[in-house]
């Protein structure tokens, strides 16, 4: 009797001894739960479980109007989040023919990579942290603050900037931007290989990821791992390139592409990154045109009847609003291609034959954001 | 390539696909039962490789329901948007596009979750977000009278 509960209750149908990893686990960065089945140490099976933190976004999205919409997209991926606006806004545009103001498409772009900036440099310090080098929290950290600063002082907000609205920004940047801007690059220039020599050299930490849970090429088209993780693999699947916007045609930057696929390599896009993004706050800081800081807009905006398409690169990879407008202020329907639902479930295939303690190091790699999944 | 020869290219692939105006990308609508049979030729088609799905979603108007597919080739860079309508509102059944681009088995997942539309030959269809007795949110009928407010 009692040998038969045990085997019912702890270990599964097939003898498995299954452990849930989250909702509330710190390495989850966020409410989800992978559900792990091990032999001994070794992964078997993980079956990751969502929608823990699901707030039904796309269906306030269909009472909201679409100034209004701006303040939910924020929340999805909170580390993108003046990516997430400009996706909607330039989807809106394009559906009213807006021509937005050059000064406007020079502060968006230049926000993007500070952004992206910010995000590549939490990201670093949580994996460091999960791997149990806390030091990198506090390196990372206290070179982000240079950024939510930059941010603070122009806008008065901090992680969701909420700057952009449909035809151009909410209010123009303050005096002193371009000065802190390039201030940042100056310090950051200096402190960026000091990540290097604090944690891409640490041996544990390349025993821990060279050669481990290898994502081809083939399985990054088919589960749609887009982003730095799919880059790592040779997926050339850059938004910024494929299908420009913003001033990107007009800076000189290439696409950080690997072959390897591993969790390393992973690793050394992001880092790459952001010296790349470094080169285009350089490019663009100096030249942003005078002007207004937005196009004149009605004040109920109504979209044609029609489908609408936008393709934005976030930090994390492809982004993607589809709107459908019956002509009403408020769309249809909305659906937002998040990129981290899609880098999700390809866990469940990468970390099949290694360790648990590995499994925290892929999940990192892949950078996740759980408000984005679940939406 | 240019969307008027993609347009032709497609509509070789099926006679009775119908191409209306898309302003973005090329746009084709596809009957439900020839729908798994043409999106396996546009991934191996040798001059179209559509290898990478971009979204898969689901719109409600009303009376039925349309799937709708952007796909795009890695290689040549050109995308096109599948549509297929689903007339039943009580059974709506679509096949599964799993097999053919593995992400549209989670899409798919998300989908049934939120319209309640099923995918035949889905390898795993259990709802993704919600409970299993709570109804199909993203549909236009439903409401909640304790968690929504209508204007």
């Amino acid at each position: 009797m009692q040998e038969e509960i045990v085997k019912n209750i702890i270990l599964g149908e097939d003898d498995d001894y299954i452990i849930n990893v989250g909702p509330q686990h710190p390495s989850t960065h966020g409410v989800l739960r992978f559900e792990v089945s091990l032999q001994g140490e070794t992964i078997k099976k993980v079956v990751p479980h969502c929608g823990y933190i699901h707030r039904g976004i796309e269906k306030m999205c269909e009472r909201d109007t679409y100034p209004q919409i701006i303040h939910l997209t924020d929340r999805m991926d909170y580390l993108s989040a003046h990516m997430n606006n400009e996706a909607v806004c330039l989807c809106v545009e394009k559906a009213l023919e807006v021509e937005v103001p050059e000064r406007v498409t020079y502060i968006r772009t230049i926000l993007d990579e500070l952004n992206r900036i910010a995000s590549h440099q939490l990201w670093w310090s949580a994996m460091g942290m999960d791997m149990g080098a806390l030091t990198t929290f506090f390196y990372g950290l206290r070179d982000r603050e240079k950024i939510l600063d930059i941010f603070e002082e122009s806008f008065g907000t901090r992680l969701i900037q909420s700057v952009n609205a449909p035809g151009g920004l909410m209010q123009d940047i303050h005096t002193g931007f371009q000065k802190r801007i390039k201030e940042f690059i100056r310090y950051f220039r200096k402190k960026l290989p000091e990540y290097d020599q604090l944690l891409t050299g640490n041996v544990i930490f390349r025993e821990r990821t060279e050669g481990i849970a290898k994502l081809s090429l083939e399985d990054a088209i088919q589960y749609g791992v887009t982003g730095p993780s799919g880059r790592a693999s040779g997926f050339s699947c850059d938004i910024r390139k494929i299908e420009p916007y913003g001033t990107y045609p007009k800076v000189d930057f290439k696409e950080i592409l690997h072959t390897e696929g591993d969790t390393i390599t992973r690793y050394k896009v992001r880092i790459e990154e952001m010296y790349e993004s470094m080169n285009i706050l350089e490019q663009l800081v100096d030249n942003i045109p005078a002007g207004d800081y937005s196009a004149k807009m009605k004040a109920v905006l109504r979209l044609p009847v029609g489908e609408f398409y936008q393709r934005v690169e976030t930090a994390r990879g492809e982004l993607g609003v589809y709107i459908v407008s019956d002509g009403n202020k408020s769309p249809y329907r909305i659906k937002f291609r998040a990129p981290n639902f899609s880098n999700l479930f390809i866990i469940s295939k990468l970390a099949v034959g290694y360790k648990i303690a590995d499994l925290i190091a892929i999940s990192g790699s892949l950078d996740l954001v759980i408000p984005d999944i679940d939406r | 390539m240019d969307s008027i020869i993609l347009t032709h290219q497609l509509g070789g692939l099926l006679p009775e696909a119908v191409f209306p105006e898309n302003k973005q990308y090329s746009e084709v609508i596809v009957p439900a039962d020839r729908l798994h049979a043409f999106c396996e030729s546009l991934k191996t088609t040798p001059n179209l490789l559509f290898d990478y799905l971009i979204s898969l979603t689901a719109v409600d108007w009303k009376d039925h329901f349309i799937m709708v597919y952007h796909i795009t080739s890695t290689k040549y860079r050109h995308t096109v948007v599948v549509k297929t309508p689903i007339n039943s509102r009580e059974h709506p059944v679509v096949d599964t596009l799993s097999d053919i681009w593995k992400t549209a088995e989670f899409h798919e997942r998300e989908v049934y979750d939120l319209f309640g539309i099923s995918f035949r030959n889905h390898p795993d269809l259990r709802r993704l977000f919600l409970d299993d007795d709570y109804g199909y949110p993203l549909r236009k009928d439903f409401t909640d009278e304790s968690r929504m407010i209508v204007k």
